[in-house]
């Protein structure tokens, strides 16, 4: 009968076997993909790094004052000067550039598919279960397959992150657009709204909260993803915190890591505050 | 003139409404489709019309299809079958564009939940309709301040709604309706979720507006109360037909079936409710055979207390008849100085312990408080048409109902909705 001893299924070998008929049919595919995300990132990443650290650190705490008050302001400012004194200011750019590239993709693609979502229970039915793999799947792996289609580094550091963190965005754009009241739709529709009328003046500006909720919860799972990101050769923050780990260097490791969260701490509360502003008008 | 032609208009809601339908011609009952296909018929074979200018009151109980049909008028329901006619024109049959352009420029709503955008100022608010149509922001402006002047709410042009009372906000609502300067208001229960007062005074504000403006409103109500009182005419709904069509009048003095009697009788099936116990003592009484009871006298006590009405009495109280200012100055003009020769030859008065039922004649023809007396023609007050009204409305709403000595208390004003 059945000897469990033996493999029936060779569901591994077919998946290697797709994913080298991937690489090697799709590749235009796939840089297609890597384009774009490449240019934001290097974009993205020089200018940070160019810039002088006094300036980036007086505009994150101009940010935080503007947005929240002088408390966040003066936590920020103190947060980034301790980071640069650890010395791990360059790496803290290029984590940053990497998360603000991977958030900005989770956006554009989140919010409409998010809205689209929130207006169709059969595409939102649809959805569902991909984003709850894209939620469980472990990272490690997607990793492999991210690699062999887009090779180490940066970009596919970003990739891997986008996968992890587009969720919380759409669900909460979903959601902050089904919570709309109906009737309010229903008013909007009764004074002659079009749909895109009702999207853009009463669905999304009532949504907003909910959305930056979402947003603030893609830019947490983004950092949340710095250090696997490094395991596949993606700098920043990942790289001290991997590196430490291999060769057993604690307090390297506990610098990346405590930089991690002091930098996820301060983008947390900015953008939290981000959410109640709109909220409270 | 007809504004608006209703036929045949049915709604089925459902997967497979035209089943429905089917089913509904084929003489099944909504109750026998709700068993049999899990279909719920919200309105069945409604065919009526509505005048230009008329306040049209859409009454009935809830899940009698009285939102659906005002929401088919629009199309905010789309129906399963039948015509809607505006201005001979079919609803029905436009296309998207059309509709939304009917919409912005035809019709404007409003909504017992007020339905106003919480991110938006009361002005921007009133102006949305201007807004969706494309109306620059001067011209918005402008318009909206007459609307909010109309409805008394200047002064608040920049506040947010959930500062506002909810009075306050559907004026807001009003205002809203207002500005788009529709042909047809519809207008959802959009007073039922005021307190009594409040609502009494919006009332009066809508008809305020209406005098100039002569809007065709579609009211739906479940109030009798408000349906008598703002109504030109009145549809009454059961189960999604309408039953009756007419003035209130009409309607009052000869109701169509059992269930429009209802309404009238309330749910006191042992005629609890007598005439006696709404009786209140509101109208002068003036004693036959003094100086007071005079008719030159009379007349000045009814003058200066701006009344058409004086009850006369002996000075035991027992009733002797009914004069007015009109039946006053004739009779002084005749020269007569008796007062009994000014009575009103038509009044009567009821029994203390005849059922509201018994009354109702009486009360819905005469334009004057009918007076109560007891066995022994002791006068004990009046029934108005008013208290009359408002105790049906009570026993109907399952309430208690007002008696001489418990006066319902008015709610206070409600508190500002916290977003």
């Amino acid at each position: 009968m059945l000897d469990f001893d033996k493999q029936y299924i060779p569901l591994d070998n077919w998946i290697n076997d797709f994913i080298d008929w991937l690489v090697a049919g799709y590749r235009w595919f796939f840089q297609g993909i890597k384009w774009p995300v490449e240019f934001t990132l290097t974009g993205i990443e020089h200018g940070l790094v160019a810039i002088h650290p006094l300036i980036v650190i007086a505009f994150f705490t101009l940010v935080a004052w503007r947005l929240s008050g002088v408390k966040l302001s003066i936590f920020t400012l103190v947060t980034l000067v301790f980071i640069g004194l650890l010395g791990l200011w360059q790496a803290t750019m290029i984590t940053l550039a990497m998360v603000l590239c991977a958030v900005v993709f989770c956006t554009v693609v989140g919010i409409p598919l998010g809205i689209l979502a929130g207006r169709s229970n059969r595409f939102d039915s649809a959805l569902r279960p991909v984003l709850d793999a894209m939620q469980t799947t472990p990272a490690f792996v997607y990793l492999v397959p991210i690699v062999m289609l887009f090779s180490i580094g940066n970009v596919a550091g970003v990739l891997a992150t986008i996968v992890f963190a587009l969720p919380p965005i759409i669900r909460l754009t979903s959601l902050g657009i089904r919570q709309v009241h109906p009737e309010l739709v229903e008013a909007a529709l009764a004074f002659g709204a079009t749909n895109w009328q009702v999207l853009r003046k009463v669905q999304i500006p009532l949504a907003l909260p909910t959305i930056m909720a979402g947003l603030n919860q893609t830019i947490m799972m983004a950092l949340s993803m710095v250090v696997i990101a490094a395991l596949i050769g993606a700098g920043g923050l990942g790289a001290p915190v991997i590196r430490g780990l291999n060769s057993l260097d604690i307090g390297l490791a506990t610098i990346g890591g405590l930089s991690i969260v002091l930098v996820a701490i301060v983008l947390d509360r900015i953008t939290q505050s981000l959410g109640k502003t709109k909220q409270n008008n | 003139m007809v504004k608006i032609a209703v036929k045949n208009l049915f709604k089925v809601f459902g997967d497979d409404p035209r089943k429905g339908l089917e089913m509904i011609k084929s003489g099944k009952t909504k109750e026998e489709i709700y068993e049999q296909e899990k279909l719920t018929v919200g309105v069945q074979d409604a065919t009526f019309d509505i005048n230009k200018g008329e306040i049209f009151v859409v009454m009935g109980l809830s899940g009698s299809g009285k939102s659906t049909l005002v929401r088919m008028l629009n199309r905010l329901i789309e129906p399963t079958a039948g015509e809607v006619l505006v201005d001979g024109e079919n609803v029905l049959t436009m296309n998207r564009a059309e509709l939304v352009d009917f919409r912005r420029s035809k019709t404007s709503m409003v909504f017992q939940s007020f339905a106003l955008m919480p991110h938006r100022t009361v002005i921007d608010n009133a102006a949305f309709g201007l807004e969706l149509s494309g109306a620059d922001k001067a011209k918005r402006y402008e318009r909206c301040a007459t609307a909010l002047k109309q409805v008394g709410l200047e002064g608040w042009e920049n506040a947010y709604p959930n500062q506002l009372s909810g009075g306050m906000q559907q004026r807001v609502g009003l205002a809203r309706g207002l500005a788009v300067d529709p042909d047809i208001m519809l207008m959802d229960e959009a007073f039922s979720a005021l307190d009594p007062l409040i609502r009494t005074e919006m009332q009066d504000e809508l008809l305020k507006i209406q005098d100039h403006d002569e809007r065709t409103i579609v009211f739906i109500s479940h109030d009798l109360d408000e349906a008598l009182r703002i109504g030109d005419r009145i549809a009454i709904m059961e189960g999604g037909r309408v039953v009756q069509v007419g003035t209130p009048e009409e309607i009052l003095q000869n109701p169509a079936d059992e269930y429009v009697r209802a309404f009238f009788r309330g749910v006191d099936p042992t005629g609890v409710i007598a005439a006696g116990d709404i009786a209140r003592d509101s109208q002068p009484t003036v004693v036959w055979h003094t100086p007071q009871g005079s008719i030159r006298a009379t007349l000045e006590l009814l003058n200066t207390r701006d009344m058409e009405f004086a009850y006369v009495l002996d000075s035991e109280k027992r009733y002797y008849g009914i004069v007015s200012t009109d039946t006053l100055r004739e009779a002084l003009e005749r020269g007569s100085t008796k007062i009994n020769d000014a009575f009103i030859t038509e009044a009567q008065a009821v029994q203390v312990t005849e059922s509201l039922q018994d009354i109702l004649p009486d009360v819905a023809s005469r334009t004057w408080p009918i007076p109560v007396v007891d066995e022994n023609n002791v006068y004990k007050g009046v029934v108005s048409k008013n208290r009359f009204l408002r105790t049906l409305q009570r026993a109907g709403d399952g309430t208690h109902f007002e008696t001489q000595e418990s006066q319902a208390n008015p709610q206070p004003e409600q508190e500002p909705a916290h977003a």
